[in-house]
């Protein structure tokens, strides 16, 4: 069990619910993941249909929505998708994406921390996307951000822990939960920032382009549960010699 | 630097010659790196790389999954008006193309609308010949009034416009402006445009410029495959997308690949683009570039578009019509081209389902595009309130 706002979650793998091949595809891998919160594009999401093809599929109990403001290019655009989302899919917690460039979908840390500071204002639990930056964390901490979302990789290329150094240096500051948040491609990639010390992990593509996504996912919830058991087991220091006996100090045993 | 000044420092010859000279191992570089460079797109657009044509395909694949995941979004023309005061000789629309002019009144788009909407579109294309005194930028703002709140996405391909109109547009609320060079080579440019204000290269050439300026979210650009060798041409729209990514980094692209159709009073195609050649040019486009968007239309063939869906593009144009009125309120008007794949969009989205892919109608919101268009905030959250009150 863990904790983000007032919310206790018992899984703690995020899916993205883009890119599947089909909303029954997409129905099938949260499933077989065992999620209970799921990201939904607003843009993607008709809000004038009440039969909207998407949220039909996410209609289970245990399955919370996290809308996102992906198609923001700046703060003032990501607080009134925000506010809207909130109306639409009835939540007040909210993944902020703001990335005003259409290449990498990098995300811009200033307009970010503004929008954090007025979405706090407002009322929201928010989850920002962004780059694996340890002070900007800890500058959205003081936001009033609920958890932070930090990048491993540039989103969709399944390349895995890129940041990796600042990854851990974020684990080490945070006081609120750190969910590592794309780029990572396959289970491994997932296990280990668990074995860090990351709370969650939000994967899409990996699972979603898949040639089989409900396996996949399945795969995944195994990894996050077993990269997170090793974590908490207490994983054995890495040495980058044998320790057989002591050289220099042995002098003092004699 | 605009584009004019880097495409003055280009020679057509000299850049055709480069893409014929291309062999084999320059085509096996291009396909083993990471980071593909535009001597790579010359490799793989030139006639060295046809043997690679199902490598290509296989890698342009995995590229568009990796992206755009295995979705294809729908989208389908609207046209607004067929006058036009240009002569262009492969258009339907041309000035000299004597047959009764038609610009839809506010009832009739309303109509048409109505109708599309019925259909399931929720981005829509608004199109118009170039008619300056009646289809002008006050028409397509009362336009926009009028559909802004129908559709998620809108997206216009009219004439070239100033970069203070293109902002007054995307104030508006349009999404996206399409405007294709047509061809690249300067002088057969001015012998397909011969009267009227496209005759004018470099401004078509600078438009792309002058929309990201405005601040246009998506800019389109493409080439009308049949006028000149396409791959020279396509080398040059390679480079347009070039510049404008590193210049106006925070816009999308798009890239279409109209062949020439048959159409009232047009001229035979120069030059005949093969299936192959265009399955050629649209891996070609992937391989070079990761993150923009392919659209095919309905001028291609059922064949052909029964089988491009997993090769690379993003999206696809459905039962559309190129004429003003042709949906609903004048079938029989004049229109731009004929269009090949004539099945209605359900058929294409249960297409695209069993080429296991998702058929996407909506992937934007109009309430982003509102921050831009303050004006109609007020209007635009009662909206809002109704919808989530339902």
């Amino acid at each position: 069990m863990f904790k983000i706002g007032d919310k206790e979650l018992k899984s703690r793998l995020f899916l993205g619910t883009g890119k599947f091949g089909s909303s029954k595809q997409m129905e099938a891998a949260v499933l077989a993941s065992g999620s209970e919160l799921v990201t939904v594009a607003l843009k993607r999401v008709d809000l004038e249909t009440e039969t909207d093809d998407l949220l039909a599929h996410l209609k289970h109990s245990h399955i919370n929505l996290l809308p996102n403001t992906s198609g923001a290019r700046n703060a003032k655009e990501a607080v009134f998708a925000a506010q809207l989302a909130r109306e639409a899919m009835e939540t007040n917690w909210l993944k902020l994406e703001i990335h005003p460039d259409p290449k990498y979908l990098l995300p811009d840390p200033i307009e970010t921390l503004k929008a954090t500071e007025e979405l706090a204002k407002l009322g929201f639990i928010i989850l920002p996307y962004i780059h694996a930056d340890p002070v900007l964390c800890k500058r959205l901490e003081d936001a009033g951000t609920a958890a932070v979302m930090p990048l491993g990789a540039p989103i969709g290329t399944n390349k895995g822990l890129k940041t990796l150094d600042f990854l851990e240096i974020i684990i080490e500051q945070s006081r609120v939960p750190v969910i590592v948040d794309a780029g990572i491609g396959s289970p491994s990639h997932a296990a280990h920032a668990m074995e860090l010390g990351a709370d969650a992990v939000l994967v899409n593509t990996a699972i979603a382009v898949a040639k089989n996504p409900e396996e996949m996912a399945l795969a995944f919830k195994m990894a996050v549960e077993s990269g997170r058991m090793a974590y908490e087991a207490g994983l054995g220091a890495i040495s980058r010699s044998a320790n057989a006996s002591s050289p220099l100090t042995g002098f003092l045993n004699m | 630097m605009t584009f004019k000044e880097l495409f003055n420092t280009t020679n057509w010859e000299e850049i055709k010659s480069s893409i014929y000279s291309k062999t084999a191992v320059d085509v096996e570089r291009a396909l083993s790196s990471g980071k593909r460079t535009l001597e790579d797109f010359k490799a793989l657009i030139s006639p060295a790389a046809e043997p690679y044509l199902e490598r290509m395909a296989k890698e342009s694949n995995a590229l568009t999954q990796k992206r755009f995941g295995k979705t294809i979004q729908l989208y389908t023309p609207m046209y607004l008006s067929n006058e036009c005061n240009n002569i262009c000789t492969y258009c339907g629309f041309s000035f000299d193309n004597k047959i009764r002019r038609k610009t839809l009144t506010d009832e009739e788009i309303l109509k048409e609308v109505a109708y599309l909407k019925e259909r399931g579109f929720n981005h829509i294309l608004l199109v118009t010949g170039e008619a300056n005194h009646t289809v002008h930028v006050p028409y397509f703002k009362r336009v926009m009034d009028l559909i802004r709140n129908e559709f998620a996405n809108i997206s216009i391909e009219v004439q070239p416009l100033d970069e203070a109109e293109y902002g007054v547009l995307h104030e508006a609320g349009v999404y996206s402006v399409l405007v294709y060079q047509e061809t690249y080579h300067q002088d057969v440019y001015k012998a397909y445009h011969p009267k009227g204000k496209k005759s004018n290269f470099e401004y078509r050439l600078d438009t792309p410029d002058r929309c990201g300026k405005a601040g246009i979210h998506k800019i389109g650009l493409g080439i009308l495959l049949g006028l000149e060798d396409w791959r020279t041409d396509s080398f040059f729209c390679a480079l347009h997308l070039d510049y404008l990514q590193k210049t106006y980094w925070q816009t999308k692209y798009s890239i279409s690949f109209p062949r020439m159709r048959p159409a009232e009073g047009i001229i035979e195609p120069n030059v005949i683009v093969g299936d192959r050649e265009l399955v050629q040019l649209i891996c070609a486009y992937r391989l070079f570039n990761e993150d923009v968007e392919l659209s095919v239309s309905t001028r291609e063939s059922e064949h052909f578009r029964n089988h491009v869906i997993p090769l690379g593009v993003t999206t696809m144009s459905a039962g559309s019509k190129t004429n003003p009125g042709g949906y609903v309120v004048e079938p029989e008007s004049l229109e731009q081209f004929e269009i090949s794949d004539e099945r209605p969009v359900e058929e294409i989205a249960r297409l695209i389902r069993d080429s296991g892919y998702e058929a996407v109608w909506k992937d934007w919101d109009r309430s982003f595009a509102l921050q831009s268009g303050k004006q109609n905030e007020n209007e635009e959250r009662n909206t809002v309130i109704k919808t989530s009150d339902v």
